[in-house]
């Protein structure tokens, strides 16, 4: 089936399978491949994108659910000149990335933490990601990173 | 006392200018906008804007135009006789090649330490999901169709599951010194106790995955997510037949490792690399989770019946252990996990009479293998709950029995090994200590037990200790036979490239030794170029494993730099950073190569189990606090302060997210890591059933970096990876005896284990039969 959505700001047109997972439209029909599959089952939150301002794992939502949606990925993070958001250079400059693999997923749960108006506490950003796995940092400088951000003027 | 001197160890140690190369000393930073003398930022992370923009590209991110997809088949018997595979006629063959274990043009095993695993199972099955056959299918709908299209025809075998009924044994050693059984008749108190640790997943976030490219000479290169080239490399040798330049592998960025792609990859890699030849396309070879958990390496379980004895003042007089390791139906890495296992096992203390005895068994469950800690974190587990009950019964502070009991600097290990320098068990210890406040929190966990007493609490909170050691690199006369090399290359422009094997997996590679490079020469670390980690690029500089990189590699990288420098120097009469572009334009490029040599110490005896067992080693202490549910037995782990002697640290950014990192691991596999098994099937393999914890339930870690510089190397690091892995577990457990009266003897400690303790405990205390 033909669906119309947008990705990270750009109209796209998909002829797609309306079951095809938007994980795999993502990374194989649009070659976003920042979006990752960790488990394929939403257990670990590596596909973590923005449909429409939430975060859903991409390997759990069929195409024809996002006809006319608004989908927000890891590449579409940073600064329309290409500089880090300053959630990318937060996670850089705190070590809120390791190997790296569950890290886009994971910037997009804060991402919508943030925009949600999420503030720097603790417990509350441990919730906000608490469908994303993690298996290097044991979270810490994760949270650091977003509460920084969180905690930021402007 | 054998000493040897490698042939620029003088000009490594001679000049007694050498700058320290801690980060936060003042370095010259070169005129390049920068503040001259002003200290050193540290470096960012040298591959975080790819990962943080999504542009890194992993081994499932690479387009390959015209591969195909690989798939294998997995026996569903644990110990079978293979009698055949039956290609169902209705199927259209034509679109997909088949690959038994006859189509192996090289030898039918995986190169490793013994060469009892094949490739392909020929004759028999010796464990569930043993790869049976493969399959490769131009696209994904074709290879599932094909995949339901192969039965796999058995005779079942009686099978082990119990490696103490297992009459086939891996590997055997036996460590002794002194008289254990007159010091144990004589102690004032002996502690006797059985601990059983079962299997842990890495659960690396990225799966496995290899992609296979057939090459023009014959050859393939292999792509994929690894912890050692140089593993892979010899494996597709020998399974393919192929020379050394027709057998290419390249890391990609890799997701996560823990050790569970130390030797795994192998595998993975030949497969994809039989495929692709057998189709003439390229190959790719990407686990699902589930055939990830369900198939791949483990932790080894293991068994450990521990008796200590002490006198009534506390002195540490015997210690006995009696170690088992479950290695699973194939050798793999087991020998070597199962000697630093017993190397560990007495803990971080000196005792006068040791006797340590460890057999590791085949069983018919899929093969365990490398896993951060590698056999430590098993008997050290033991060796801390024994030094808690020493304690306990003696009713002395735990930290106070540590404290007598930690090697000092001179102390004799089981092995004979003087431990020299670099020893700081007790300042980990006391760093520990002090910063969760140890002795206050007990103080207040014990007036709440006594104000508790005949009532029953909702929820009972406690503080626990443990402390652990961890040699760094390999064990015994591992490092010697390694003989790892490293090549530091002065380019055309004078740009210096590193070319090294070791492999970036979040750990902090890419980042380290450009930064160590850089310090040498006077550089920034963006002036300073990293090969690729591809065989055909890079020196056989060892494996990434065992905690060995920072420490040995880093050596090598500072030897090569300095004498890059010295040459440099010397012929152009200028610093290197003014003088290296003319320096290549004088005398062309430049290569220094280094070759690892014998540290200073006592060689071991691999026969006799004697000399010195590790270089150096790092020492850690964890302090744990939790609140459990006496109800339920649920744990929650609220903080664990780890403090980590690295040695000299490099990036104390990086290291403290190593010491968090396995901190978390650790504390995993002390409350919710479990593998069920069934007639040797893991029965949960998948993340919706292995659980890790989450953001929710990670405790607040707190990491104290110690720094005891290992004199061996010229920039004074030890390892990192491992050492918390060793302590959080025995520390967790400690915290939950402290708030409920009961000891768990076996990991991981579940509500189930939990509440029946309490069970069996109130029990007790009514004089009902237990």
């Amino acid at each position: 089936m033909s669906i119309r959505c947008r990705v990270n700001g750009e109209p796209v047109e998909l002829e797609v399978p309306g079951m095809r997972r938007l994980l795999d439209a993502l990374r194989e029909d649009l070659r976003l491949t920042g979006t990752k599959e960790g488990c394929g089952e939403g257990e670990c939150g590596a596909c973590s994108v923005l449909l429409d301002g939430l975060v859903v794992d991409a390997c759990l939502v069929p195409m024809c659910q996002v006809e006319g949606a608004d989908i927000r990925t890891v590449e579409g993070l940073a600064e329309t000149d290409g500089r880090l958001s300053a959630l990318q250079r937060s996670f850089l400059e705190r070590g809120g990335a390791q190997c790296g693999i569950c890290t886009p997923g994971m910037l997009m749960a804060a991402q919508a933490y943030l925009e949600a108006g999420g503030g720097p506490e603790d417990e509350a950003i441990r919730e906000a990601i608490a469908g994303n796995l993690c298996r290097c940092t044991g979270y810490t400088r994760i949270i650091e990173s977003i509460a920084a951000v969180a905690d930021a003027p402007g | 006392m054998r000493t040897l001197t490698p042939p620029d160890r003088a000009a490594a140690t001679a000049p007694v200018a050498d700058p320290p190369l801690t980060v936060p000393e003042p370095v010259i930073i070169p005129p390049d906008g920068a503040t001259p003398g002003a200290a050193r930022p540290l470096p960012l992370r040298r591959e975080g804007p790819e990962k943080l923009t999504g542009t890194a590209v992993y081994v499932d991110d690479m387009v390959v135009p015209g591969a195909w997809y690989g798939a294998t088949i997995r026996s569903t018997d644990a110990h079978a006789r293979f009698l055949g595979l039956e290609l169902d006629d209705a199927f259209d063959w034509s679109q997909v090649v088949v690959v038994t274990a006859v189509d192996i043009p090289g030898e039918n095993t995986i190169a490793s330490i013994k060469r009892d695993q094949p490739v392909l199972v020929a004759e028999e099955i010796r464990h569930h999901a043993e790869a049976v056959a493969l399959l490769a299918a131009p696209d994904r709908r074709i290879l599932r169709a094909a995949k339901r299209a192969v039965r796999v025809r058995t005779e079942p075998l009686p099978a082990v599951f119990d490696p103490l009924g297992s009459d086939h044994e891996f590997a055997r050693y036996e460590v002794a010194r002194g008289d254990v059984d007159a010091a144990m008749a004589a102690a004032d108190l002996v502690i006797e106790g059985t601990y059983r640790v079962g299997h842990q997943e890495q659960l690396y976030i990225e799966n496995q995955g290899m992609i296979a490219v057939p090459r023009d000479d014959g050859g393939v290169t292999v792509y994929g997510s690894l912890q050692c080239p140089y593993y892979v490399q010899p494996a597709l040798r020998r399974a393919l037949a192929l020379s050394e330049s027709q057998a290419v592998v390249i890391q990609t960025e890799t997701g996560g490792g823990f050790g569970g792609k130390e030797e795994y990859p192998s595998i993975v890699a030949v497969h994809a690399a039989l495929l692709a030849r057998a189709a003439g396309h390229p190959v790719r070879m990407i686990y699902d989770r589930h055939e990830d958990i369900a198939s791949t390496t483990k932790r080894h379980p293991a068994i450990v019946r521990y008796r200590t004895g002490v006198r009534r003042d506390g002195t540490l007089v015997a210690q006995d252990v009696d170690i088992v390791m479950d290695g699973g139906a194939y050798c793999t890495l087991t020998p070597v996990v199962l000697s630093r296992g017993v190397l560990h096992a007495g803990g971080p203390y000196e005792c006068p009479n040791v006797r340590i005895r460890g057999r590791a068994m085949a069983t018919n469950t899929p093969p365990n293998g490398a896993f951060r800690g590698f056999g430590a974190p098993q008997t050290e587990f033991a060796a801390e709950m024994q030094a808690n009950r020493v304690a306990d019964a003696l009713g002395v502070s735990p930290l106070e029995l540590r404290r007598r009991w930690v090697y000092q600097p001179g102390g004799i290990t089981p092995t004979g090994q003087v431990l020299r320098d670099s020893v700081a068990g007790l300042e980990v210890l006391d760093r520990a200590a002090e910063a969760a406040e140890l002795e206050r929190v007990r103080e207040r966990t014990a007036a709440q037990r006594t104000a508790a007493r005949g009532t029953r609490p909702a929820t009972a909170h406690g503080i626990g200790l443990a402390l652990a050691w961890h040699g760094a690199g390999f064990t015994g006369s591992g490092e010697v036979h390694l003989a790892s090399v490293v090549q530091v290359d002065l380019e055309t422009g004078g740009r210096p490239i590193i070319r090294i094997a070791s492999t970036e997996m979040g750990q902090g590679t890419k980042t380290i030794f450009p930064q160590l490079v850089a310090a040498e020469l006077g550089l920034s670390e963006d002036e300073v170029d990293l090969a690729p980690v591809d065989t055909s690029q890079v020196p056989d500089s060892g494996p990434t494993v065992a905690s060995r990189t920072a420490m040995v590699v880093g050596g090598l990288v500072v030897q090569a730099a300095r004498r890059l420098r010295d040459q440099v120097e010397t012929a152009t009469g200028r610093p290197f950073a003014a003088s290296a572009a003319d320096f290549v334009r004088d005398h062309g490029p430049l290569r220094v190569e280094q070759r690892f040599e014998p540290y200073p110490g006592e060689p071991f005896d691999d026969a006799t189990y004697t000399g010195d067992a590790y270089p150096a080693f790092g020492w850690a202490a964890a302090v744990a606090e939790v609140d459990v549910d006496l109800d339920t037995g649920e744990v929650a782990v609220r903080s664990v302060v780890a403090a980590d002697d690295v040695g000299r640290v490099i990036h104390p950014l990086l290291a403290a997210g190593q010491v968090e990192g396995g901190t978390l691991q650790a504390v995993g596999y002390a409350t919710i890591e479990e593998i069920k098994l069934q007639d040797g099937r893991y029965l949960n393999d998948r993340l919706a059933t292995y659980l890790i914890p989450t953001a929710l339930d990670a405790p607040r870690i707190e990491a104290i970096l110690v720094e005891a510089p290992f004199e061996g190397v010229p920039h004074g690091a030890k390892g990192v990876g491992e050492l918390p892995m060793d302590v959080g577990a025995p520390a967790v457990v400690a915290a939950i005896h402290d708030a409920t009266g009961v000891w768990i003897h076996d990991l991981p400690a579940t509500p189930e284990r939990i509440l029946a303790a309490l069970v069996g405990a109130d029990q007790a205390a009514d004089g009902a039969p237990a």
